[in-house]
């Protein structure tokens, strides 16, 4: 694997050996010494075109607990907001060595383009690019479904076979849903999306996932055994005409999670949201703060998660070629 | 002006004669072309060859004056007569506006003095393209430029009554509406196609019914005012169908469409290049199998290129923040050729009809898309149908880089062009000399 | 991965036998009981020791020299006596060879600070595999030693490294390859010498 550009490129080898390797990462992780030196000498640059503090943090920790050096471009402030383009600023990293460029961008396909151009010739990893894909952020979910779901014991090796996952919100402008939806999939998982019908994509039928737009038949049907809220963005209920939903109260009462579903949930199901909550919105703070709600364990699981992806892309000599699996068929 | 002997070829594709050229006009056809060439005449071999009327292009942006960086009218009329076209409209969203007889004028006259192809400017419905007020339609047609063809197109003429008074108003000088179907709300920050691949690419999408919501409410107007309206690049299975319904009901109404919406589909976008960026967006195989039914048909009118050239920094870039289009004038007829003419659904003379007569009619261009015949303007097209090329955007005579065909072998090559009996194109190369020696 | 490359963990497991058997099952057998009284004389009994496999092979290696620590002093845990070190984050060859897939560390609840650690392998070669692995020791704590028990010394090194405790001194040739199957891994205990000069 030379970049990490879409869930929906990863075959089941591939994710299992993500999600093993994050296993390894997190281990370390528990340990006084945390720093690892196995990137030593590697240039990591987190290319920001968008804000997020959290995504950015937890890539630099990422980074540097395995010894890599760490450049923060952010968009604002620099070159980028005086015009230059996505063309210019990825050869300028190039010229200064990065090993891996860890994109975001508000254009879905913007890491895409980064990686096919020749532009760099460092891996790309796509930290979240418009309301295309954020693959990590799907990672870190699969990675805690497996270890809150498939145990108890030793996960390794595991899929996500059986499982049932609802994923609940703004399907439609969400990159981490399209990100789970397929990573999910491919893993075995069975996926159930539920949104207002504003909020679900034309074209989703050709989605690996079902459909619901009601949020209360899904957890008396389907007994799910996670449930993951997306963030809701309050600017998308508000231009007149164009608003996906009447209100949030509206918004609320149909589709988030409060108290009452939170007791209606399997005793087992978790709770998932890929952060920064609006509570009160798609989240109750009963149910965010609740012993199910697995969010806080979810970023650090991020750390693993993308300390896996940087090991894996760059450790080796494999790196421009091959994939996960062929080598993990070469050392198995 | 040199005589010209074309040997053996084959007018529209039907049977094989000779055709002489001199003096601006067809001047023979059949035996007596050898005994009235005079004296040293350019000798061609048709063997093998199709001569068809002229091409005339209804959907051309030449990007001048404002966008010389991208095409010039010398460099985009260049690429046209090398793609087997005599005439071009050149869409007026130009800077300035082609919105007054000022602009038009100046266009005529730089693609009259370029001399490759004759120039149709194509006036903006409203002023500076921002659908509030007409522009002065009566001043560019009684222009020089004689603008008959009226369009805002890249935008909509989305305020109903706006267009209503459109359609009357260029009635008074047998003017038409060229409109660019897109309901603006349900485009906004539109990339690509909304369908499957929108879907899972996150790019926010543009739907069919935006394209057809205009079509529908614009042939009802064209009905409630007698006017006669043109559908600009129709781009969906359901817009076929209501510009066949519209026919049906005997609105004159026309439409075009593109080449590349009768060969390439919205898979494209699957790797973000921006060079498969267009507006209207490319659609689904299901579209362009009704699009071609319909062009087969006759629902479909005209074929026009919507030839859009960029530089090469509004595309190589990421695909949100790329211009849309792509070029189009060297490679139409070939498209053209592989998609209708090499799969049995249009003969050379509905070629003729599709990409001459007929948008020579829509827009009111006298001496192009004439019939093959004695007395006739020589605005011809030379094509060799068994030639297969490789497309190669440098070599284009075009300076947009931005063909979608790029790599691409297409069938088809244009031999020769031929406007009022001048050479343009001759052995698949531009005449330069030629143009230098008559301007 | 490239045979022509000094590998020390050389994981391809083949079917036949294409090289020549240097240490058989009982051979092997020997040595390890060997060793395990060689680790007891030398450290007094096994009351400090904490035998750290390194993957893949040496923790197998390790687990056999544990039961024959047990079998001698009852007193010992198998839990406590016995780890797993992996060292692949902290090998300095990690770019030369396609990505590494990451083993087991797995330390006795009762940790490393003063014990007496005995890195088990299989092979020792170049000496990076345990350049890697004292690394690793020294972020996990402070043993009071660290002693180096490898099944087969072929030589070779490139770093001033010795083991103390070794089954067999095997003189090889660079081009040589040294494979140890044992039982838990490939099905069967052995030692092979394969390619080379001729």
């Amino acid at each position: 694997m030379r970049h990490l550009l879409s869930t929906a490129d990863l075959s089941l080898a591939d994710a299992v050996r993500i999600l093993d390797t994050a296993g390894s990462m997190a281990a370390t992780q528990a340990r006084e010494i945390k720093k690892l030196p196995t990137l030593r000498g590697r240039t990591v640059v987190n290319l920001f075109f968008e804000d997020s503090t959290r995504t950015r943090i937890s890539f630099e920790t990422a980074a540097k607990r395995l010894s890599a050096d760490v450049i923060n471009f952010s968009a604002k402030g620099s070159s980028v907001s005086k015009g230059e383009s996505l063309k210019d600023t990825a050869l300028t990293l190039q010229a200064m060595g990065a090993d891996a460029v860890v994109i975001r961008h508000h254009a879905s396909g913007a890491p895409h383009t980064l990686a096919t151009n020749g532009w760099t010739h460092g891996s790309v990893i796509n930290a979240g690019d418009g309301m295309h894909q954020h693959p990590t952020q799907a990672l870190l979910d699969a990675y805690t479904l497996r270890r809150h779901l498939m145990g108890p014991g030793d996960v390794t090796g595991r899929d996500l076979a059986g499982l049932r996952v609802a994923i609940v919100g703004d399907v439609l402008h969400s990159r981490v849903a399209r990100s789970n939806v397929h990573l999910l999939h491919t893993l075995g998982a069975e996926v159930t999306l539920v949104a207002p019908p504003t909020l679900v994509p034309v074209g989703v039928g050709a989605w690996p996932a079902r459909v619901s737009y009601h949020l209360d038949a899904v957890i008396a049907d389907e007994k799910p055994d996670a449930v993951m809220m997306l963030r809701v963005q309050r600017e998308r209920m508000s231009s007149a005409g164009g608003g996906f939903f009447p209100s949030p109260l509206e918004y609320t009462r149909r589709y988030g999670l409060d108290a009452r579903r939170l007791d209606a949930l399997p005793d087992h199901a978790i709770v998932l949201h890929p952060g920064p909550m609006n509570r009160g919105l798609e989240i109750s703070a009963d149910a965010a703060d609740s012993p199910r709600a697995v969010i806080v364990e979810q970023v650090a699981n991020g750390v693993a998660v993308r300390m896996a992806v940087l090991y894996l892309l760059l450790a080796g000599s494999d790196a421009p070629a091959g994939t996960i699996s062929d080598e993990a068929k070469v050392n198995a | 002006m040199r005589n010209y002997l074309l040997r053996d070829v084959s007018p529209l594709g039907d049977g094989t004669t000779d055709v002489l050229l001199a003096d601006g006009v067809i001047a023979a056809i059949g035996a007596d072309a050898e005994a009235k060439a005079g004296e040293n005449p350019v000798i061609i071999d048709g063997t093998g060859l199709v001569l068809l009327p002229g091409l005339v292009d209804l959907h051309t942006h030449l990007r001048e004056p404002g966008r010389e960086d991208a095409e010039t009218v010398r460099t985009g009329t260049r690429a046209a007569a090398m793609g087997g076209f005599t005439a071009v409209h050149a869409m007026a969203n130009t800077s300035p506006t082609q919105d007054t007889a000022g602009v038009v004028e100046q266009v005529w006259r730089l693609g009259r003095d370029a001399g490759w192809v004759d120039v149709r400017p194509v006036g903006a419905v409203t002023v500076g393209l921002e659908g509030e007020r007409l522009a002065e339609l009566g001043a560019m047609a009684e222009s020089a430029a004689a603008v008959r063809v009226f369009s805002d197109d890249g935008k909509c003429v989305y305020d109903p009554v706006l267009m209503r008074r459109a359609l009357e108003y260029v009635k008074a000088f047998d003017g038409v509406i060229a409109q660019h179907a897109q309901e603006p709300r349900l485009t906004e920050g539109a990339q690509m196609h909304e369908g499957v691949v929108s879907a899972e690419l996150g790019l926010p999408g543009w739907p069919a019914v935006a394209e057809e919501a205009i079509i529908a409410r614009d042939v009802l107007l064209a009905e409630h005012v007698g006017s006669r309206l043109h559908v600009c690049h129709l781009s969906t299975a359901g817009s076929v169908e209501i510009i066949r319904w519209a026919k049906s009901r005997g609105i004159d109404v026309t439409a075009e469409v593109t080449p590349h919406h009768l060969i390439l589909t919205d898979e494209l976008a699957r790797g973000y290049d921006p060079v498969f960026k267009v507006n209207p967006p490319l659609r689904t195989q299901r579209d362009v199998e009704a699009v071609r039914e319909g062009l087969a048909d006759g629902t479909i009118d005209i074929v026009a290129t919507d030839h859009a050239p960029h530089t090469r920094e509004d595309k190589d870039c990421e695909w949100g923040a790329a211009a849309f289009g792509m070029t189009g004038l060297e490679t139409a007829l070939s498209v053209v050729q592989e998609t209708m003419v090499d799969t049995g659904r249009l003969t050379w003379a509905d070629v003729a009809r599709v990409m001459s007569t007929a948008p020579a009619r829509i827009g009111r261009v006298s001496d192009h898309g004439r019939p093959i015949a004695v007395g006739e303007p020589a605005n011809l097209v030379l094509v060799d149908p068994a030639i297969r090329r490789v497309v190669v955007p440098e070599e284009q005579a075009t300076m947009g880089a931005n063909s979608p065909f790029r790599g691409r072998e297409l069938a088809g090559c244009v031999i020769a062009t031929w406007l009022r009996g001048r050479a343009t194109v001759m052995d698949g190369s531009a005449c330069d000399e030629s143009v230098v020696v008559s301007s | 991965m490239s045979p022509a490359v000094p590998t020390e963990n050389d994981e391809t497991v083949a079917d036949d036998d294409a090289g020549n058997v240097v240490l058989g099952a009982p051979e092997i057998a020997r040595a390890l009981t060997r060793i395990a009284h060689e680790i007891l004389e030398r450290n007094k009994g096994g009351a400090d020791v904490v035998l750290l496999g390194i993957p893949t092979r040496g923790l197998p290696l390790a687990r056999r020299l544990a039961e024959r620590l047990i079998a001698v002093e009852p007193g010992l845990h198998a839990s406590q006596l016995v780890g797993s070190l992996d060292v692949t984050m902290y090998r300095d060859d990690l770019a030369h060879h396609p990505t590494r897939t990451i083993g087991e560390t797995d330390i006795p609840g009762t940790g490393l600070d003063g014990k007496v650690v005995v890195l088990v392998d299989d092979v020792l070669y170049s000496g990076r595999t345990i350049r890697a692995a004292l690394d690793a020791i020294s972020d996990l704590g402070r043993p009071r030693a660290v002693q180096l028990a490898a099944l087969v010394d072929r030589g070779h090194r490139e770093l001033p490294i010795r083991a103390d405790y070794v089954g067999k001194n095997l003189p090889t040739s660079t081009g040589e390859r040294v494979r140890v199957l044992l039982q838990e891994c490939d099905g069967r205990d052995a030692v092979l010498i394969e390619g080379g000069a001729r």
